[in-house]
């Protein structure tokens, strides 16, 4: 009885939400008939008509739209791949000083997350953006010699030259995640048994070697799953960017969409994008996983 | 029982569901929804000084809105009987399409991608304002003009027709440009101020009305080039003749009753003139003391008296938000009557 009943509800439900989809994608058709558009993606081919801050591959305004939006997809890449690697570097740095020896580290590393935990992403962007990076004089600064070059144009890092919107939206995402991270490391970090630092650290251990030999191995099939689901917030946040000018996959999708008028499939292609995007993430995190716990 | 619970939230999602499905096909106008709800939905910007603007006692003030306001006048019978909803520019045609306003009135360019059935698929109303794009540099920065501007980086917002222009205007003359892309004017003007880029782009009345709050106005120019024209007109979704007509002939109407000296303070006297000299017969007409022309268009034949009565006629709306007493002021120049120098005309009231 209690297993018949079971299936009934089973069925019941997906039939209803299949029905609520169907009933959506029908709507959607309809109203495409009824406003006279079907899905077309010819619009893609022809020529962009808008030339964009940085691109890295050549591109001119006479190049495809096609083209222009994989400019925007691989200026989100760059920028989501290189704040995940400092948000990583962040995060396990002031996770671990969280959990560290030194009172002022801990109460550093607490002060950070408890901080940029409670401001919205939108405004740390601006900050950055506005305050930081446009408050720099024109004038190039630097501070260490010719390693770093800081002004409002741009930023030079050991000679790679950064436009300070990718430097805005670089930090303000790192910053952000970092945070986070360090909470997801901490978590990690407590799950470890007390006694596993008494053991290591009564065998003469110094801090540094016992926290990479023995307790982030064992931490790390606590942190990597969380872990992953921040980098894939990380990357779904960096279409924020656009409030700051950069030219990431949303700020262009955004242009071509009121250029040619073809929202739906404008929509579609970012979802599409996005999945490619996160489904990328997605996937060295699972292999970055496997290989973790099978060791 | 327990296995029938989860279905009466589920029967009631399908209904409503359904339910919106058959009301977004109904083959009705629009114009009848106004009238039924006696409340039009007006889509404006809300943050432009002279055109939309949220005054301090929150209620919206400007060109813009003194159409949505005539709008209302002619269909409900009272210019306030409005619903403003403020949009950004991405968002106002979606807002159009979905059914959720009535009528867009936000500096909207009148081109033919966004006319045709094959682009945005919208209905325009006649233009009512003659804009064009420009650009703003800092006076002692030394750009006197677009070659002057090789090179450089230049401030420009999402969504519009802006960036286009830009392109073309830079393209034509073989220089090179890079634009900062900022999703709205404000965030333009920010990084402008703040020295990201050597000059910010946007329609002419847009340049004026932000110059207008900068601490030190006199030290930015608009560059005489302009790099295209834009004709602001209202709009309306498209395929509804019924809601199209009515709306052009609403700004018709303004701009009749200007080239016929009818104001919001004479309109009394003027309707008490047509009344008693039956051989006015075109003011008659107009006014809707004679014939049907109201009717034909789905709106009460007094409509014109609405209109004048709520807002004035084209030139007193022009002059109360941009005229040389306004916080905005911008030259009339096209935008005045045809018989002064301008581009603007009614086709007769017949």
């Amino acid at each position: 009885m209690k297993i018949s009943k079971r299936w009934w509800l089973q069925v019941i439900i997906s039939l209803g939400l299949l029905t609520v989809i169907g009933i959506l994608i029908n709507n959607l058709a309809v109203n495409l008939i009824r406003t006279g558009l079907g899905l077309s993606f010819d619009w893609l081919w022809r020529p962009a008509g808008f030339a964009l801050s940085e691109h890295p591959l050549p591109y001119h305004p006479s190049d495809s739209t096609a083209w222009a939006l994989l400019m925007g997809w691989l200026n989100s890449l760059r920028v989501i791949a290189s704040s995940i690697v400092l948000a990583t570097i962040l995060g396990v740095a002031s996770g671990a000083a969280r959990r560290s020896l030194n009172p002022l580290l801990r109460q550093l590393a607490a002060l950070y997350v408890g901080l940029v935990r409670q401001i919205p992403l939108l405004l740390q962007l601006s900050f950055w953006y506005f305050v930081a990076f446009l408050g720099l004089p024109s004038e190039p600064l630097a501070p260490l010699g010719a390693i770093i070059l800081l002004s409002d144009h741009g930023i030079s890092l050991l000679g790679i030259s950064l436009s300070v919107e990718f430097a805005a939206v670089l930090l303000g995402l790192s910053v952000f995640t970092g945070a986070s991270i360090a909470e997801v490391v901490r978590g990690g970090l407590d799950s470890v048994p007390q006694g596993q630092w008494e053991a290591f650290r009564s065998l003469g251990m110094n801090e540094g070697l016992g926290m990479r030999r023995i307790v982030l191995p064992q931490a790390l099939p606590a942190i990597l799953p969380a872990l992953s689901s921040q980098y894939l917030n990380l990357a779904k946040n960096s279409t924020l960017a656009i409030a700051v000018g950069y030219a990431d996959l949303y700020a262009v999708s955004d242009t071509t969409i009121t250029q040619t008028g073809r929202a739906i499939e404008g929509f579609l292609l970012l979802v599409i994008s996005f999945l490619l995007l996160n489904l990328l993430i997605n996937g060295g995190m699972q292999l970055l996983n496997r290989a973790v716990l099978n060791r | 029982m327990r296995v029938r619970l989860p279905l009466l939230p589920l029967v009631s999602l399908l209904l409503l569901l359904t339910s919106c499905a058959t009301l977004g096909e109904g083959g009705a106008s629009r114009l009848d929804l106004i009238k039924r709800r006696a409340e039009l939905r007006c889509g404006v910007s809300g943050k432009i000084p002279g055109f939309s603007f949220l005054r301090r006692d929150g209620s919206f003030s400007g060109l813009d809105v003194d159409i949505c306001r005539a709008f209302a006048a002619a269909i409900t019978g009272s210019p306030d009987q409005v619903q403003y909803r403020p949009l950004t520019a991405p968002e106002r045609f979606t807002a159009l399409r979905t059914g959720e306003i009535d009528l867009l009135s936000r500096n909207t360019t009148f081109n033919l991608s966004r006319d045709a059935a094959g682009g945005n698929g919208v209905s325009f109303a006649p233009v009512v304002f003659h804009d064009g794009q420009g650009l703003l540099v800092k006076r002692d920065s030394g750009f006197t003009n677009l070659k002057s501007l090789e090179g450089k980086t230049i401030c420009v917002g999402s969504g519009t027709t802006t960036e286009q222009n830009l392109n073309d205007a830079f393209q034509a003359k073989g220089i090179d440009y890079k634009p900062i892309k900022y999703q709205d004017l404000n965030q333009v003007i920010a990084g402008y101020l703040q020295g990201r880029c050597s000059a910010m782009t946007s329609d002419l009345s847009q340049l004026a009305a932000a110059r207008s709050g900068f601490n030190d106005p006199d030290q930015h120019v608009i560059l005489s080039e302009v790099l295209s024209k834009e004709p602001l007109a209202p709009l309306a979704a498209g395929g509804d003749q019924r809601l199209t007509d009515a709306m052009r002939w609403v700004i018709y109407a303004l701009i009749a009753a200007e080239e016929l000296g009818i104001s919001k303070e004479n309109i009394n006297d003027k309707l008490e003139e047509a009344k008693n000299r039956p051989e006015l017969t075109q003011l008659r007409r107009f006014l809707g003391l004679e014939g049907d022309l109201g009717e034909k268009l789905g709106l009460n034949n007094d409509f014109v008296v609405k209109i004048i009565q709520a807002t004035g006629n084209y030139g007193e709306i022009y002059n109360r938000h941009l005229g040389p007493d306004s916080a905005v002021p911008i030259p009339r120049g096209l935008n005045n009557l045809y018989s002064k120098g301008g581009v603007l005309t009614s086709p007769p009231f017949q």
